[in-house]
Parts: C-alpha cells; structure tokens; sequence
C-alpha cells in the first residue's frame, strides 16, 4: 500500500469540504472492507483517504409509515442485520444482510460502502431495486435524490462526481400485496455471489400485476433491473407460463463475463433459474 | 506523516503516532508486539486476525489502525486472567478444539464475538459465527463443539462473565 495522508472529517460539511478540496486525489473509506484489498494492490493510490467510518451523523436507521424507511451511509451490514425494525418492516433486507460476506465483514463494513465500491456481483443493489429504493447524494450544491437502478454507472463506478458523497438510503414503504424474495448462488457461505436474483411483485385488489420489479447481479457490469421482463406481467395475472416468458426475456438482458469460477453460460443460466424460482417465492408470499 | 492514535486495547490505554496506512493487526503485531492475531490471508477471508472492536469481531488486517480511535480492542492475550483461561480456552483444550493453533486466537475472538450477543447459541448458530474463519486442519466439528461447550460452561458460571 502506499502512503497517503489521511483526514477524518467531524461532519458531512467537512467531508464535501475536503473532497472539493483533492478532488480527483482524495478517495472516501467507510469500512474499507473491500477498498483495503484495492489499496493493497496499489491498483488505487489516492494521495488523500478521507475516512467517513465513524461519521455518527450517517450512521443512523428510521421509519416512518408515510416516508418509510432511511439508512444512513455509514450503518454498519451488522446493525441493518439485528435492526428489529427492519426485520419487522423490511424482512428481507435483513435476511440478505445475513448472509452477506462474513461476520467480521458485516461488523464494519457498512451498507453505503458496498453500493459506493459497485462490485458488479454485490447483494445490496439489487434488493434495493425491488424494494424501489432511491439514494440521497450530497454535494457542494446541495441534495440529489435519484433511483438506485441509476446510481451504479460501470464496474467499480457510481453516478458520483468527485466532490459528491453517497449520505442515504431511502425505501418506501411496501405497498399492501406485495411479495418479495432475493437469494444468490455461491459456492460457499461468505463467498461472493456468482449470481444474484431479487424479484418484487405487487397485485391489484383483482389479482393481476400492478408492479413487477426484476433485478439480478453479477449478470453484467452494473446490477441489473430489466424493465423489459417486468413488462411482461403488467396488469396480467401472473401464471408459470409468464414467469417462463419474463425469464426469456430478462436472460436476453443479461451480459455475463466468464471468469476463474463460472462460464458466461453457465452464469446466465443460473441467473435465468434464480429469476424464475424468485419470482415463484415471491408470488407465494402474496396473501 | 505520522499521526497520533489513541485507543484502548486489552484494558490498557494506547496513545501511539502510526503511518495512516497502518493496520490495526500490524500496529498490534509490530509496533505493540502482541502476537496472538496472526497475519493469515491479509485481505479479509481466513479470519486468523479476527479482534473485537467495541466488542465484536472484526478482520484486523481490513481495519486501518487509525479508525479504532477511541475505541475498545480484544484480542486472545485479553482472554486468560493470568494462569486462569478463559472458558472457551478450557473447552478448547479439554474438547479438542485446538489442532495446530494457527486459526485458534482468530476462532476464539470469533466465538467470544458470538457468545457477547448471544449467549445461548445452537450449533447452528455457532457455525454461521465462524463462516469468517478457515481452518486449514478442518477440525471444524471439534471447533464447534468446543465452543458450545464453552457457552454451557459459561452459562453454568452464572453469567460472571461479562
């Protein structure tokens, strides 16, 4: 690793502060837990770390049946994990946040963390996609608020300008008859995922689809919503035979690279399979 | 350019000046000389650095040194009280727990990590706990039963353990 000079800001203020300061020679650290691994392979020299890990003003989970739920940039995987309000309001986000990397990541790593590094194959996007979360962004200028399927850009890159932090996370409240489920493919627990599927289904008071939202990772540089599968059950009721055509299409979206533990092939299969069974799982949950 | 840190490790208040690019394994191992969390794999997967900041298990070697200002570390030397090991320490010996020792300190923090919340794991439980840490010996099943073990033991104590 080489040296770097390192500043840890008291507020968000003087975090934009320093940022629009360095610039292009100064990057955040959270957790760290993969940007560590980054900087020990000098593939990444910043000449200024800024570290936002015990930036308390970020490290906070609220609710609000109007507003539904916030969580600050620098909460901790562990604490989303135990949070009793959100495996009461938002089950499933805690169910991914446990068998998200290992124990020791989860501790202090955080949720703003994993979405600022954009590892292509990361849990937090996609559930975040079906869960029809949006992100606050800070900079110099104020607030932006923009959808999370809009935030990752490419691999290891993000929508944020070099003076721009990502502050929060916000997820509405879940509409009455919706089912939702996400589970990923790995080889061993704590692995990354190979592949990933969330899948979000919301029905009118008749039975047919008012929303469908599909999302998957590691099927592409940046966590995948496919707005074109969606399509396929809008205002339809939802039937095998449609989730076997929403599966055709969302595998048409989907661009994996090979690499030392899966084929292109391969991936795109799995992914296929984990879209249909997810999208099985979360209808059954409809009551 | 050095900066100055202050922390608690092992009940003893550390003020130290370290390079920002420090870990905290390497500040604990080569600066502070205490030598029971190991340098394993160095990028967070084989556990065998595993300390408790503020009481729960992390990686020391994905952890700068400077971002445990302030706060409280345990390691395997904050264990034993003297002769007196700690009950994990002694279901790890009278269990088997122990095999070559190299992923012992990592898998005892761990563990202590696990029994600080819960301190009535099952063995499912206590699996999930040590998915962060490897053991090359693969002696797993006596790792776990250790550890269970030592929760019993600790239960039958009457919580004197904090």
């Amino acid at each position: 690793m080489r040296d770097f000079e390192y500043i840890a800001p008291k507020s968000v203020e003087e975090t934009i502060e320093a940022l629009s300061k360095y610039k292009d020679d100064a990057k955040i650290i959270a957790g760290g837990q993969s940007l560590l691994n980054i900087l020990k392979q000098d593939l990444m020299a910043p000449e200024y770390l800024i570290d936002i890990k015990n930036l308390s003003a970020l490290d906070y989970i609220t609710y609000d049946d109007k507003e539904g739920l916030r969580i600050g940039a620098t909460t901790t995987h562990h604490t989303v994990e135990t949070s009793p309000l959100i495996i009461e309001k938002y089950s499933i986000l805690s169910e991914m946040e446990h068998t998200l990397a290992f124990p020791q990541t989860r501790n202090w790593g955080t949720i703003g963390g994993n979405l600022c590094i954009q590892d292509p194959t990361g849990d937090v996007a996609p559930i975040l996609i079906a869960l029809k979360a949006t992100v606050k962004i800070v900079g110099p200028n104020g607030e932006r608020i923009l959808p999370m399927e809009d935030f990752s850009t490419d691999y290891y890159e993000t929508v944020l300008e070099e003076d721009e932090i990502l502050a929060e996370i916000q997820v509405p409240p879940i509409a009455p008859r919706t089912g939702i489920a996400y589970s990923k493919f790995r080889i061993v627990d704590g692995d990354a995922p190979i592949v990933g599927a969330a899948v979000s289904f919301t029905l009118k008071d008749d039975g047919t689809c008012l929303e469908a939202r599909i999302a998957t990772n590691g099927t592409g540089p940046i966590p995948l919503r496919i707005p074109d599968a969606e399509a396929v059950f809008k205002d339809k009721r939802i039937t095998d035979d449609l989730i076997i055509e929403a599966v055709e299409t969302a595998g048409e979206a989907m661009e994996c690279i090979p690499d030392i533990v899966a084929s292109d092939e391969y991936k795109k299969r799995v992914a296929k399979a984990y879209v249909k069974r997810m999208a099985r799982k979360a209808l059954s949950q409809i009551q | 350019m050095k900066k100055i840190l202050n922390f608690v490790l092992n009940g003893q208040p550390y003020e130290v000046a370290v390079k920002p690019k420090t870990t905290l394994i390497e500040l604990i191992r080569e600066e502070i000389g205490l030598t029971g969390p190991k340098i394993g794999c160095n990028e967070g997967a084989c556990g065998a650095c595993t300390v408790l900041v503020d009481g729960k298990a992390v990686y020391s070697c994905s952890v700068l040194a400077l971002q445990v200002e302030g706060k409280h570390v345990e390691t395997v030397e904050s264990l034993a009280e003297g002769e007196k090991l700690h009950p994990l320490q002694e279901a790890f010996l009278d269990d088997g727990g122990y095999q070559c020792g190299f992923c012992t300190p990592g898998m005892l923090m761990a563990a202590k990590s696990l029994l600080n919340e819960n301190p009535d794991p099952t063995k499912h439980e206590i699996r999930h706990a040590i998915t962060g840490n490897l053991c090359r010996c693969t002696g797993y099943v006596r790792i776990v039963d250790s550890i269970y073990d030592a929760a019993q033991r600790m239960k039958h104590e009457g919580g004197k353990e904090s």
